[in-house]
């Protein structure tokens, strides 16, 4: 086991798979030499030069494009979008054609695309640099969801996407690149569509991922000091979707509060809480609450973005009012 | 030089004597932390904002891009609410919303600025439809990089602009390099002016370190555009003295070519101009002028409120 930075685990997964496997190649703005705005990829043009790690214009809509096109041919790109707001760019190749290829040709074609991409606010960088927008691809057949946590998962979780053959959105909380965790020094995988119980407990179940799965943990810890215990689950892939675990907690706790970073409405836990209605309505104690950021753009100064993000505070909150209900 | 002349180049001077002043006192904050979030300083691209500016008429429009301090100065003349932006404070020209890169002021004709690469091209075109279908006598200068002209947005925008004949300036800052990337890493052709012949436009490429270059070239391409004959594109070749945004060292640029340009700095170029016609006294006391400038707009911004949390959501909709 060695102790490193999100980043690293995710820039350790690109080297290793790469070294393993020569048709996967990354495509983006200023990864080469720059490494990425978020030094993600540094150092790794140096080990397998500019044709694999192949710098592109800033042009997200066809970079993308020129992934399912080589894809098609059998390569196996990894594409870093800048931020998570610019793939807003490149919807039209990830929706029109990246998801509905596989199905819309009859199943010929295979897409095996990694679309990497940090998102999330705290950093005071204004509406168009600090969103979470993996709602949208929830409701995209055709696209997998990976956002893990921990160091240990992007790293496990990253070279099971690239091993996918089919197209997977990376997110990357940009608050998690400086976090550290445990990694294993052998190879090994983290499959995607399997949540994980982070924490255990028993009087609610608190489901998350990505970033927020920190805020969960810190509202769990304040929770303790008042003698509630909460179980909480990081979902890790938002598609699939493991309602098994899900499920799971709740027939136990009863209670159940989902949190994420993106904006409230036909949010993540719009979707997931739903589902959890419909599965388990009659092991329901309370009614299902929510965690999210307000219903605006996230706004750039550092009182509004506080207010409008929701953090641990909210979390914990969220859990006192469903443990109220009787 | 005749004395209109020199008067005029002063006020230039000013002004970019502002926005460098007003770079670098960021600068200054987020190093102190201060400040946080990020910028993207226009540093030694003082002569492009000015000079662009001041090729419009002031009921022009002006449409900028993320590196925007500079345009945003040199369209409205003013520095405090700016400041206050940074600072996301209630007084800010976005009321705190936007940040560094979102920003508008509508009434003195500043548009927008814009966190999206390329995203301007297209609004910019609209405001110009929208001018030509009230049959208005503006025109909408445009500010975007070398970078966003690489963009579907500027093919598809120019191409309207074209086919429409719409009263667009196309005024690209082309500063060799799009965040790490040299320009020749992105473009088969050698200037973004190369492409105004597939659009069937004037393309001209300038001095962007000459702030008369800019200011001449820009009421050349502002009387083509008025007169109903389409969009004109500029080229200005200038570089920024600085990183891309505030987290960049910039070790992808030779030092030999930072040296050469830093020899081009517009300012101490157009300082030496201005030497030759009026009294050393003149221009320091502007100096002064402009520093003092600065601190009112930093106080301005440290004394202003900060924004309300009430009723965000409510600010979504217009009645
Ligand atoms: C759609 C989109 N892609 C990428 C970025 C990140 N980005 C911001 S500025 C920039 C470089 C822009 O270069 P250029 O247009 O030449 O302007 P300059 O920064 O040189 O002034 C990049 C890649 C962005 N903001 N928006
Ligand atoms: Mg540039």
């Amino acid at each position: 086991m060695s102790e490193i930075f999100y980043s690293q685990a995710i820039r350790d997964a690109l080297r290793e798979e790469m070294a393993r496997d020569e048709r996967v190649l990354l495509l983006g703005e200023d990864i080469a030499g720059y490494g990425g705005a978020f030094r993600v990829t540094r150092g790794l043009v140096e080990q397998f030069g500019p044709e694999r790690i192949r710098n592109t214009p800033i042009s997200e809509n066809s970079i993308v494009g020129v992934a399912v096109g080589s894809a098609m041919l059998g390569a196996r790109p990894i594409v870093e979008i800048m931020f998570m707001d610019f793939i807003t760019l490149a919807i039209d190749q990830l929706f029109n054609h990246a998801a509905k290829f596989r199905f819309m040709f009859g199943e010929q074609v295979t897409l095996p695309i990694v679309i990497r991409t940090p998102s999330g606010g705290r950093r005071g960088y204004g509406p168009t640099h600090s969103q979470s927008l993996e709602s949208l691809f929830m409701s995209m057949p055709g696209i997998k969801i990976a956002a893990p946590s921990t160091p240990h998962d992007a790293k496990g979780m990253l070279k099971s996407a690239i091993r996918d053959n089919n197209p997977v959105l990376f997110v990357e909380n940009k608050s998690l690149y400086g976090t550290r965790g445990e990694v294993p020094d052998e190879d090994y995988v983290v499959p995607l569509g399997s949540a994980k119980v982070v924490r255990e407990g028993s009087h609610v179940t608190v489901i998350s991922y990505s970033q927020m799965v920190q805020e969960c943990l810190r509202a769990a810890q304040m929770l303790e000091r008042d003698g509630v215990s909460a179980e909480v689950i990081d979902l890790r892939t938002l598609n699939p979707l493991d309602m098994d675990t899900l499920c799971r907690s709740i027939e136990k706790t009863g209670r159940v509060v989902l949190a994420e970073e993106g904006h409230r409405t036909g949010g993540v836990c719009a979707e997931i809480g739903f589902q959890l209605f419909e599965k388990l309505y009659y092991y329901l104690d309370a009614p299902i609450k929510r965690v999210a950021a307000l219903d605006v753009p996230v706004p750039a100064s550092p009182v509004l973005e506080k207010f409008v993000l929701p953090d641990h505070q909210d979390v914990y909150e969220a859990v006192k009012e469903v443990l109220a209900e009787v | 030089m005749s004395d209109i002349e020199s008067r005029q180049l002063l006020s230039y001077y000013r002004t970019m004597l502002l926005i460098r002043e007003f770079e670098s006192r960021l600068d200054k904050f987020f190093v102190d932390g201060r400040l946080h979030g990020t910028t993207h300083p226009c540093t030694g691209q003082e002569a492009t904002a000015v000079g662009a500016c001041a090729g419009i008429r002031p009921t022009d429009y002006v449409v900028s891009n993320h590196r925007g301090h500079g345009h945003f100065i040199a369209k409205t003349g003013t520095p405090e609410r700016l400041m206050a932006e940074l600072f996301g404070k209630a007084t800010g020209v976005s009321g705190g919303r936007g940040g560094s890169q979102h920003i508008a002021d509508i009434a003195s004709g500043f548009l927008a600025s814009n966190g999206i690469t390329g995203g301007g091209l297209p609004i910019a075109a609209g405001a110009a439809l929208s001018i030509k279908m009230q049959g208005r006598d503006q025109v909408v200068l445009c500010f975007f990089g070398d970078g966003a002209a690489n963009q579907g947005t500027f093919h598809e925008s120019v191409n309207m602009a074209a086919i429409w004949k719409l009263p667009l300036i196309l005024f690209c800052e082309n500063n060799l390099y799009a965040m790490s990337t040299p320009f020749n890493d992105a473009f088969p052709v050698s200037n973004v002016s190369d492409r105004a012949d597939g659009y069937a436009m004037p393309g001209k490429i300038i001095d962007g370190n000459d702030v008369c270059v800019v200011r001449d070239a820009v009421r050349e391409a502002a009387r083509h555009v008025r007169s109903g004959a389409g969009p004109y594109l500029v080229e200005a070749l200038t570089y920024r003295h600085c990183g891309h945004s505030k987290s960049d060292g910039c070790e992808y640029r030779p030092d030999a070519e930072e040296a050469e340009w830093a020899l081009k700095d517009p300012i101490k170029l157009l300082r030496k101009k201005l030497l030759d016609a009026v009294p050393q006294q003149e221009i320091d006391s502007i100096e002064q002028a402009v520093r003092n400038e600065i601190d009112e707009a930093v106080a301005f911004a440290l004394d202003s409120p900060q924004p309300s949390t009430d009723d965000l959501e409510g600010s979504i909709w217009a009645n």
